[in-house]
């Protein structure tokens, strides 16, 4: 059987329609055993929605999905079963412990009482939220209730998981922890499918990606590959003393491949950074600031999309 | 790993939806386990005061009047079974308003259980069981010392404790459905305001129907409350007749059923999208 070469999950022209509104408009896509893979795209895009589906919380409007070879039409426990959900709102019970959280999640799985008790002592190992087991939910920091939470979606030792958003509105150093547990899920062999507005999140745990755009997958790659394909090798970030830099743009003209303009900066596209900026100096043009860069994600949604990821 | 093979037989097959009731169950009598003290005091307390003020302080003036009490009944053991099946709705009502908005939207803990096998029909029915549990409880205390203070006047007062759970259930079914359609605690106030207490005060609890205006007889007896009343204190006074028994029954089981379909359907418009 070439059971395990085929794709864990498939989307065909997968839909998902509220009334009017076009959440998610006819996307393919393909999830391979053991990777990590990522839909980046701006708040609206239709991420969430797509992992809904993929979850079997919302049936798709029209196309075809199959998620670990079975049909979430028909087969949703069973796959719910297999999956793990970190959604991008905490749903965990604030008024149990740390410990009850997980063994009670444990339980909606059907698992006994002293496999989810076991489970639940592991888990919170791989937290690092053992010494916090016997204490309430309720005044845990953010970072803690995020890494609870994953640790509850591994109590049935699923083949994916699903994190929507997983990092947002964690400050940096709790991400990193974050991220380093999630890195270790991964080498342990489980297939992570993610959502996120960060381009660094992308950058540093997905395999491959798609980038959405309006209910659309507008590229998708590695973010290596993605960032070869539409971007440059280097940005040049320039900042004037000016409320609007468009004027701007036709003074840098043919010093880069391609010139962006947001409001507060110029971004030029180049494969060599410091030369671009020698030669702007050499125009005689006076930035109040001036950053060489390379290119990230970031530039690429820019590029195809003419806007920011994070508004 | 053995263990990994354990949670693969697990994951290989799980049972239809509604024959997971259990398992959301379990959450919610580990949540009561940890949390029961708050509700002591509405569930446990409250309705023996009523208990203690109705039926010793009032209930003597009551019982000197002409009639010697409700048509010759002393008012304490009149007013214990009403009071009984009236803490019975109060608690179901109380369990299945905010508990169910929580679950929804503000502990969002039925996105939780819906991420995982179970489905809306389990939810609907490991809450009924939950309610079942928690009513049995408050009316089994409140039963054993209405009892010990002499309210109880026949043994059949034993069955007065699934009618009392009936009553209430038949309340948390449609109860349930309304508050899958709330989007904030508001509605809550308007159901406790408008249809609670005036049940509480005019399906018989303190005095018999018969003193209602006739205009409004059917339409107290159109709920659940007047039927359970008014069985718990034929079977507390001894006095139940089979007939009247069933209709009661029937009636609060129709509620029950009416109730759990709309529920059940009202909660997976909400949640399935």
């Amino acid at each position: 059987m070439s059971a395990a070469r085929e794709p864990l999950i498939t989307a065909r022209k997968l839909t998902k329609r509220f009334g009017e509104l076009v959440a998610v408009d006819g996307i393919d896509f393909d999830v391979a055993r053991g990777e990590a893979f990522g839909f980046l795209g701006p708040n609206g895009a239709g991420k969430t929605s797509a992992m809904r589906m993929i979850g079997c919380v919302s049936p798709p409007t029209a196309g075809e999905l199959r998620v670990i070879g079975l049909d979430p039409a028909t087969n949703g426990p069973e796959i719910r079963g297999r999956l793990g959900v970190v959604p991008q709102q905490d749903t965990l019970d604030d008024a149990l412990t740390v410990r009850e959280n997980i063994i009670v999640y444990g339980r909606y799985f059907g698992l006994s009482r002293a496999t989810s008790a076991r489970r639940a002592d592991e888990l919170l190992e791989f937290a690092q939220l053992t010494d916090r087991a016997g204490s309430v939910v309720e005044p845990l920091s953010g970072g803690m209730k995020r890494r609870l939470t994953i640790a509850r979606a591994l109590v049935n030792d699923p083949e994916v998981l699903l994190l929507d958003e997983p990092t947002t509105g964690l400050d940096p150093q709790a991400r990193h922890v974050l991220w380093d547990r999630l890195f270790r899920l991964k080498r342990q062999g489980v297939t992570l499918v993610l959502t996120t507005h960060y381009m660094d999140e992308a950058e540093q745990l997905c395999d491959r990606l798609v980038v959405m755009d309006a209910g659309k997958i507008v590229a998708e790659g590695s973010p290596r590959q993605l960032i070869d394909a539409y971007s440059t090798r280097e940005v040049l970030e320039l900042r004037f003393e000016a409320d609007d830099h468009a004027p701007y743009a036709p003074k840098v003209s043919g010093l880069a491949e391609r010139v962006e303009v947001l409001p507060d900066r110029l971004l030029l596209y180049t494969d060599d950074g410091d030369g671009t900026a020698s030669a702007v100096y050499d125009r005689g043009l006076q930035p109040l600031s001036l950053l060489a860069r390379r290119s990230t994600l970031e530039d690429v949604f820019l590029h195809l999309t003419g806007r920011t990821l994070v508004d | 790993m053995n263990q990994a093979a354990m949670l693969e037989s697990h994951a290989q097959k799980q049972p239809r939806e509604g024959r997971m009731w259990r398992r959301p169950l379990i959450h919610y009598l580990v949540s009561y386990r940890r949390n029961w003290r708050g509700t002591a005091i509405s569930g446990f307390l409250v309705p023996l005061m009523f208990l203690g003020v109705m039926g010793y302080l009032l209930g003597p003036l009551v019982d000197r009047g002409t009639g010697g009490g409700i048509d010759g009944v002393e008012y304490v053991a009149f007013v214990a079974p009403g009071l009984l099946a009236a803490q019975a709705m109060q608690a179901a009502v109380g369990e299945s308003t905010f508990p169910v908005l929580a679950g929804i939207k503000w502990r969002r803990f039925y996105h939780a259980m819906l991420a995982t096998p179970l489905g809306v029909r389990d939810i609907v029915l490991g809450h009924l069981v939950f309610v079942t549990v928690r009513i049995a409880l408050t009316s089994t205390v409140f039963l054993v010392v209405a009892f010990a203070l002499g309210a109880i006047r026949s043994p059949w007062a034993v069955l007065a404790l699934p009618v009392a759970v009936l009553c209430g259930l038949a309340f948390a079914t449609a109860v349930f459905a309304y508050s899958a359609r709330q989007t904030d605690g508001q509605g809550f106030a308007v159901l406790f305001r408008f249809a609670v207490m005036p049940l509480f005060l005019f399906s018989g609890t303190f005095f018999p129907m018969t003193q209602l205006p006739g205009w409004l007889q059917p339409v107290a007896w159109s709920t659940p409350l007047a039927h359970g009343i008014d069985l718990s204190r034929d079977l507390s006074l001894g006095t139940p007749t089979a007939t009247e028994a069933m209709v009661h029954v029937g009636f609060m089981l129709l509620w029950l059923i009416a109730g759990l379909a709309l529920a059940e359907w009202s909660l997976r418009h909400r949640m399935v999208r």
